[in-house]
């Protein structure tokens, strides 16, 4: 009885421990500034979207959102372009430099991005990609193209060649079988890949902010104006970088899980 | 068929279909080579070659007391959070294992801050513990305090510096959290039913049977901590400023604020010699698998 007493408490402290900021947060962001400043005010006398309405209309939080959107569909978009088949050709073949490729994009992958931002921002210049929403998503997709290599490549391995080849047999051509039999059968793994990508480049802030002064995303943005705003804003400006990746978490949770190779079993 | 190319299953006929491997692989050695491999290059020239003559970035970059504060800061935090985030994961990932009713909901709530920005993290941290946050009003209206406690400021800088590391081991022991527990599933449940009949209490099969099986999860989730801990920047910078001096920050600190490209480089320069030590430590003395996951 007693062990089944702490057992609770157990459970109830993990999840407090978890959620207690993230709810707070949400509290915050949606009270108003004269009940935030009165320290005898826990719970708000009633909620309010002014400041998040600001920061997003009047603060040009709605701006940096759609670059960061930008930012992130250009690098999913170019990275599964680039690295799908890379991924594919790891998957089902064997070829000689096979484990010099796996290293080095291994590696490449370690390799944070803050340490080639400085000379990208140099030739950036010079290109005159310096500032540019092009500039931050090929840089993104630098920073996801060995996840999605590595990635697809696992979920291709997943996928039984004899499908392809059964359809190669019935007279398709081997990237029709590709395209007709593997692709539907990996698209909800490619799916969610792509989805951790999305939050892999909404949430990038380092590059972001080194790369541009005005078309910021919206973490640069946050980074380099939360220092000089009131409290709420930062509150605010917390919940709208929550929001969307807690939902794409929330719908792709069962696919994470399993690719962090954990059963539910 | 060639010794160049075997196939997996061999029906698919490759003969000859080497230089289609290439040209599906080219395109991502390409894409790396320019966007991180002559960057990275590029970094070490512009670290090295110097203002007047080579080298002297880095004797300026020695000479100055910040570097040493920043390199001290980011080992020190690493230190401090790393084993934190180590212990506590291992303790989630038992209680978690065991299954019982309703624990995928505790699942889905521990892996929330996997997709939570540092800057995020930083943020919630600032709710509760700014002057007029929750930790502080909950005190006063408790009656515990008088006047708010300040967490954050130059003035007070040692508590700044531990709600940097809680905040760090709020946002990333989920990160350690599931690859110990992914290695905890994958146990053998014979081990334990053996060590069941010779009678080994909890904490002998725990420290004697779980643990040196969990040693490989545990070392490639120490090591890959370790890889990104020398890259902590958003909650530092967003919390403390240059009140406490990191690595990457001094990086970005160098570049947008002095203009200093060169130092800049050559703060990137260390923060990719340690990374490249502990990968390739990684690399060669692991399974690479965690990283192949990303997981970060």
């Amino acid at each position: 009885m007693l062990k089944k007493l702490f057992f609770w408490i157990a459970v109830i402290l993990i999840a407090m421990w978890f959620l207690t900021p993230i709810v707070m947060i949400f509290l915050a962001a949606f009270t108003p500034a004269e009940d935030y400043y009165n320290p005898h005010k826990i719970i708000p006398s009633h909620l309010t979207f002014e400041h998040l309405y600001k920061l997003l209309f009047l603060l040009d939080g709605w701006k940096s959102i759609i670059i960061s959107v930008e930012v992130a569909l250009i690098a999913i978009g170019l990275s599964f372009l680039i690295g799908l088949p890379a991924g594919y050709a790891m998957a089902r073949y064997k070829f000689k430099g096979k484990r010099a490729i796996n290293l080095t994009i291994l590696l490449t992958r370690s390799i944070p991005l803050i340490v080639v931002a400085v000379p990208l921002i140099v030739i950036y210049m010079k290109v005159g990609l310096s500032d540019t929403v092009l500039g931050v998503a090929l840089a993104h997709t630098a920073m996801i193209l060995p996840f999605v290599v590595l990635i697809t490549s696992s979920i291709f391995s997943g996928i039984s060649v004899e499908y392809e080849e059964a359809g190669m047999v019935f007279g398709l051509t081997h990237f029709q079988s590709f395209v007709k039999i593997t692709l539907p059968l990996a698209l909800p793994g490619l799916a969610a890949s792509a989805i951790y990508s999305f939050i892999m480049s909404w949430n990038e802030v380092f590059v972001a902010s080194i790369l541009t002064l005005t078309n910021r995303t919206l973490p640069a943005h946050i980074l380099n104006t939360a220092m000089a705003s009131p409290d709420y804003f930062k509150f605010a400006a917390g919940v709208m970088m929550a929001v969307p990746a807690m939902i794409f978490i929330f719908f792709t949770r069962k696919y994470l899980i399993s690719m962090w190779g954990i059963s539910l079993k | 068929m060639t010794p160049f190319l075997q196939l997996r299953r061999g029906v698919i006929d490759l003969k000859g279909k080497s230089a289609a491997i290439w040209f599906l692989l080219l395109p991502t050695i390409i894409y790396l080579s320019v966007f991180i491999g002559y960057p990275l290059f590029k970094t070490f020239v512009m670290a090295m070659s110097g203002e007047e003559r080579p080298f002297d970035t880095f004797y300026r970059m020695f000479h100055d007391q910040t570097f040493w504060n920043a390199l001290k800061n980011t080992l020190f935090l690493t230190a401090v959070i790393v084993p934190i985030q180590l212990v506590l994961a291992i303790a989630l990932a038992l209680f978690i294992n065991k299954k019982f009713r309703g624990y995928t909901f505790l699942l889905y709530l521990i892996i929330i801050p996997l997709a939570l920005s540092d800057i995020t993290a930083a943020l919630m941290s600032y709710t509760m513990f700014s002057p007029m946050g929750y930790v502080n009003k909950i005190l006063i209206n408790l009656g515990a305090i008088n006047k708010p406690i300040y967490f954050f400021g130059y003035m007070f800088k040692t508590r700044e510096f531990w709600i940097v590391v809680l905040t760090e081991i709020w946002r990333a022991t989920p990160l350690v959290f599931v690859i110990i527990l992914a290695g905890l599933q994958s146990i053998n449940k014979e081990y334990l039913e053996a060590a069941d009949i010779f009678g080994f209490s909890r904490s002998q099969k725990l420290f004697k049977v779980v643990l040196p099986l969990l040693k490989p999860s545990i070392m490639s989730a120490l090591l890959m901590r370790t890889l990104f801990a020398f890259q902590i920047f958003g909650v530092v910078w967003m919390l403390a400023g240059r009140d406490i001096p990191v690595l990457a920050g001094e990086t970005y600190y160098q570049y947008t604020f002095l203009n200093d490209e060169k130092m800049a480089a050559a703060y990137s320069m260390i923060i990719a010699v340690i990374t490249l030590i502990i990968s390739y430590f990684y690399l060669t003395t692991l399974r690479s698998k965690h990283l192949e996951e990303g997981v970060r």
